[in-house]
């Protein structure tokens, strides 16, 4: 809906990101679990201005029959672009990169899943992105990894998933549109934050190595946040809340307040 | 939504809907001529789409978005914007929607959705001309269904005009034979507005909005879209092949009529919150 104009800067000369936020801030985050009532799992992720349904069907059994796999499930992930979610009409038809993406969205999901507990079913992971605006296949990966724990899928840990980048000489931690379209590259990674092995790593632009390690330490730091938003967004969806001490839980569904996002994010760099 | 007359559904279901109609009652509860809740939320995708809706009906949901492109007009129709509704059945929607191309169902309801929107001439496309022959608006309205409990073509077609009434896009103008942005917005050019009210046959009663275990049992449906004026400007008879007598098709059309006015009020109320 707003036309594309290119920012004269991505970085201000008081060192702030052009929608204000500094480099190692995340956008606020809403995250909320159980939103789809027919699937078996489902998650949203509010990422800044990117909106992003999961659902997750399954286990369940497997069409078409070819792809079983007799000694565990088979992990399908489609992850789909609705028409309007891009400035430009998407075409409706799969395109390579939806493709691609749903491929290495599942390999950054699989190290999670008991997948030899199910053989020969399928476990269906659906995305579909409401409006996109930069960092989708993290964000994708977030709400995703949620969705399939709501789904009961046996799992090592949850997912979280954000996109290092650069921009006018800066390492940048969880890319916006802008940024990703006119920066100078993009680190989109993915970890089990109880070990920090990496599940999912791209990039593109160019990059040291020294720039790529600091990358992604931010990434893992953020992910780490992440992962605290995530184990958060499922206990509010499962833990019952007991009249006396749950009431200020309550509000706390919508992260708007960007202090809050602010303030875990400090903490955790402190910590480094 | 498709003709599920050879889905497996048990006898007890199916006896215990019959049973429920002939005593005048429903699953949840409803009249027959009722509709579930009905929740519409315009302008979801802000920054992206030109106008947007999330429309609820009960537990089926759908998103709606609208992109409007300059493209070339049809040879035919050279001083004529051009309109187009979409939808999918994507499988996140249920577990009987199958990932692949479109199939038979998912083709109609994106036809019939748009055919509600075109033959009412709900947008006026002569207005959609920005220079005759050469440029013209082009309005997409794509569907997704994000889940499914019956009923798809009325949200999708709830849903498709919430978004419609609520676009703004970029106006342009021919300068120097090429297309330029003024850097104004303009809303739709809407002249009309039909909304699709859809009627099941089970036996010889008629319900509105079915269920999707209503929707399993029902002999076929009528799709009726009724304008401001109170005409039925598209129809289409579909979700199986059972017969509908005369008699029934226009106690059909009266209920249709009946419903009409509460949910164009509904679709108006939440273009107007937009604004």
């Amino acid at each position: 809906m707003s036309p594309e104009v290119k920012p004269d800067f991505l970085i201000s000369p008081e060192g702030l990101r052009v929608d204000g936020r500094r480099v190692d801030e995340m956008r606020p985050i809403e995250l909320k679990v159980g939103v789809l009532k027919q699937a078996d799992g489902s998650a949203s992720i509010r990422q800044g201005k990117t909106y992003i349904i999961a659902g997750v069907y399954g286990p369940r059994e497997l069409h078409p029959r070819h792809l079983t796999l007799n000694d565990r499930a088979y992990l399908r992930v489609e992850y789909r672009m609705a028409t309007f979610s891009v400035p430009d009409r998407k075409r409706p038809a799969p395109s390579r990169r939806e493709k691609e993406i749903s491929m290495v969205i599942a390999n950054a999901l699989k190290p999670a899943l008991f997948l030899e507990e199910f053989p020969k079913a399928v476990v269906d992971v659906f995305i579909q992105v409401i409006q996109a605006d930069g960092g989708t296949r993290c964000a994708a990966i977030n709400a995703a990894s949620l969705a399939l724990a709501d789904a009961g899928i046996p799992m090592r840990s949850l997912i979280p998933a954000v996109a290092v980048g650069k921009a006018d000489g800066k390492l940048l931690v969880d890319l916006g549109d802008e940024e990703d379209k006119y920066g100078q590259g993009d680190v989109p990674m993915a970890i089990i934050p109880t070990t920090d092995e990496i599940t999912l790593l791209q990039q593109d632009g160019s990059f040291t190595r020294e720039e790529l390690a600091e990358a992604m330490q931010m990434g893992i730091n953020s992910c780490k946040y992440l992962h605290e938003l995530q184990k958060e967004a499922l206990r509010r969806a499962y833990v019952k809340k007991t009249p006396d001490n749950g009431d200020e839980d309550d509000e706390d569904d919508d992260f708007e307040d960007d202090m809050e996002t602010d303030l875990g994010e400090a903490a955790l760099m402190e910590d480094e | 939504m498709g003709d599920y007359s050879t889905e497996t559904i048990s006898h007890i279901d199916r006896e215990f809907i019959a049973d429920l109609l002939r005593k005048g009652e429903r699953l949840d509860g409803r009249a027959f001529n009722e509709y579930r809740d009905i929740e519409i939320e315009s302008n979801v995708v802000p920054a992206k789409a030109e106008g947007s809706a999330l429309v609820r009906l009960g537990d089926t949901s759908v998103v709606a978005g609208v992109k409007v492109l300059v493209g070339e007009p049809y040879p035919d129709s050279p001083d004529e914007g051009v309109t187009m509704v979409t939808a999918e059945m994507s499988p996140i929607a249920s577990p009987l929607f199958e990932l692949g191309p479109p199939k038979a169902d998912a083709i109609e309801l994106a036809r019939v959705v748009d055919r509600g929107v075109r033959e009412s001439e709900t947008v006026d496309v002569k207005k959609l001309c920005i220079k005759e022959g050469k440029k013209v608006y082009m309005v997409f309205a794509d569907v997704y269904p994000m889940e499914y409990d019956g009923n798809l073509i009325d949200a999708s077609s709830i849903a498709v005009n919430a978004a419609l009434l609520t676009t703004k896009y970029p106006e342009m103008k021919w300068e120097n034979d090429k297309v330029v942005a003024t850097g104004e917005f303009l809303s739709l050019p809407i002249n009309n507005v039909a909304v699709e009210h859809t009627v099941a046959k089970i036996d010889e009663h008629l319900i509105i909005d079915t269920v999707l275990k209503e929707e399993f049992v029902q002999d076929c449906r009528l799709t009726m879209a009724v304008d401001k004026e109170k005409n039925f400007t598209a129809m289409q008879k579909g979700g199986g092949s059972g017969p509908m007598s005369l008699e029934l098709i226009d106690q059909a059309m009266e209920m249709a009529l009946d419903v009409s006015e509460d949910i164009h009020k509904l679709i108006n109320e939440a273009a107007k919150s937009i604004e």
